[in-house]
């Protein structure tokens, strides 16, 4: 219950721009790496079960070890938790985790397709690959998030979605227990945003706010 | 200066160079001139793909579709680009323990065991089951066919000559699927090259054949497609589950990747489902 409260807590300065973007958004998408799980974990806990948006999750991870974390997530959060599945359709109220060895591609009707192709970066899941993939089937409606990482993994992906005019956020690197990968994002494109940890979580819940209150009208 | 920086990411990487619906006309432009059907594969990862040829050649789209109109041996290497052609020997271990546990002791109780590794590419996973027919003294009775659209990995294949550093990780993932003795039984090195034996090529036969386009060419006992399906749409997906199941014999194996599935197809239900996480399935009736 105490994370609902930090949830509910809306952000206080949203800027007017970053609020429209959020208004129009369509998905939200969580890449992270090393020193990133727990963040990620935590995130997903506080997740209300209507929140707004379909999630997707991509976590750098080995095959060798067969990781419960989703149904670990699932029996745990509110919000349903799972392997995204090749052909599944992308719906709200669920958050979709990248099946590791695998890269996790969007169609453009909206459902996902699950590739086996060179990895990148030595990743596979790559979060390049799914940012953009996500990004040429929801334009400029898709909101993305890079925590810490080890690598420059998603880099490219966020600029691609700034490109599109999409919202793009980092982690604070002075925050993050591996910097390299939000240090990486910012040094190539202008994020829109650079959040402390508790700004992500305040962040996340504005998101909730802001559409819900689109949904109810109360606008 | 935050300006001249962006314009400088506006690459590959980080600009769209080709929409949906040119794909589309990609496709049908293909289909028209070479007579092959990509319009049944997945078009996130066909998008991919071919931002990745323009890439890499540094075309346009217009230069793109001038080249496979013009340049017959461009097309083929457009057709390997395209499709995936990434593998491993015994990749998910697991998969092929569950093969030597679960399906090989019924399968050697079949008098002639015909196998097709269907999307074989340069025949990896065909040796796997070369080897694993072999350690259970069923190489000799055993037929086993490769094929590919992409002639040019089809040729590789048939030359089962790889790279040595590949051979550690192939290793790990036979130790790992459970089988005695070592991989190194089963190739020859030399120099920076492995050579699978002349013996495990013996018995093999691989060929042309186009999931989409091509039908049953003979019976089988087993058959393997794992992760080809998953770059088909729903409906080739069924189509191809349906051209495998009649193309096994009675109570013969079909075995997809571990992310792949019959779905709730009707066909389905002439399936048993031997083990679900490795998606092996026998058929019924």
């Amino acid at each position: 219950m105490i994370k609902r409260k930090i949830f509910i807590k809306k952000l206080n300065n949203l800027n007017k721009d970053i609020e429209k973007r959020v208004r129009e958004a369509k998905v939200l998408l969580l890449g992270c790496s090393a020193g990133g799980f727990g963040l990620v974990y935590d995130l997903v806990l506080g997740l209300p079960e209507d929140f707004p948006l379909p999630v997707i999750v991509i976590i750098h991870r080995s095959k060798k070890y067969r990781s419960s974390m989703e149904e670990l997530l699932d029996s745990k959060s509110r919000i349903s938790v799972k392997l995204a599945e090749d052909k599944e359709q992308i719906k709200k109220g669920f958050v979709y985790f990248a099946p590791p060895d695998y890269h996790l591609l969007l169609e453009p009707e909206g459902f996902f397709t699950l590739d086996t192709s060179e990895p990148v970066m030595y990743c596979r899941p790559s979060i390049d690959v799914t940012f953009q993939s996500v990004a040429d089937v929801y334009q400029e409606n898709v909101i993305a998030l890079l925590f810490s990482g080890a690598n420059a993994d998603g880099a490219d992906g966020l600029a691609y979605i700034q490109a599109k005019k999409g919202l793009v956020g980092v982690q604070n690197p002075e925050a993050a227990e591996v910097r390299t990968m939000p240090d990486a994002a910012i040094g190539r494109c202008q994020v829109d945003m650079i959040l402390s940890n508790s700004e992500i979580f305040s962040f996340i819940g504005s998101i909730a706010t802001v559409l819900n209150s689109v949904k109810d009208g109360k606008d | 200066m935050a300006e001249l920086r962006n314009r400088n990411f506006l690459s590959s990487a980080t600009a769209d160079t080709v929409t949906f619906e040119q794909i589309d006309e990609l496709v049908e432009w293909v289909k028209r001139i070479h007579g092959f059907d990509f319009s049944g594969y997945s078009r996130a990862s066909l998008k991919r793909r071919v931002t990745r040829i323009m890439d890499l050649h540094n075309l346009t789209l217009f230069d793109l579709k001038s080249l496979l109109v013009n340049d017959y041996a461009f097309f083929e290497e457009f057709i390997i680009e395209i499709t995936v052609n990434v593998t491993e020997m015994f990749r998910d271990p697991g998969f092929y323990r569950a093969v030597r546990e679960k399906v090989l002791p019924y399968l050697a109780s079949f008098q002639r065991i015909k196998v097709w590794n269907a999307g074989c590419s340069t025949g990896q996973e065909l040796y796997s089951f070369a080897i694993l027919l072999a350690k259970e003294n069923l190489y000799k009775r055993s037929f086993l066919y490769g094929t590919d659209i992409n002639t040019r990995v089809l040729d590789l294949a048939k030359k089962g000559i790889y790279d040595l550093k590949l051979m550690k990780h192939y290793s790990e993932n036979y130790l790992e699927s459970g089988a005695s003795g070592s991989l190194s039984d089963f190739y020859t090195a030399q120099y920076d090259a492995a050579s699978i034996n002349h013996s495990l090529k013996k018995n093999t036969l691989f060929s042309v054949h186009n999931l989409v386009s091509d039908g049953v060419f003979n019976e089988f006992q087993l058959i393997s497609c794992r992760n080809v399906l998953i770059y088909f749409n729903v409906e080739l997906q069924q189509k191809v589950i349906s051209l495998f199941y009649n193309s096994l014999c009675p109570f013969g194996f079909l075995c997809l990747g571990s992310k792949e599935s019959l779905r709730d197809s009707e066909l389905s239900r002439r399936f048993k489902v031997i083990d679900k996480a490795e998606n092996i399935y026998q058929k019924i009736e």
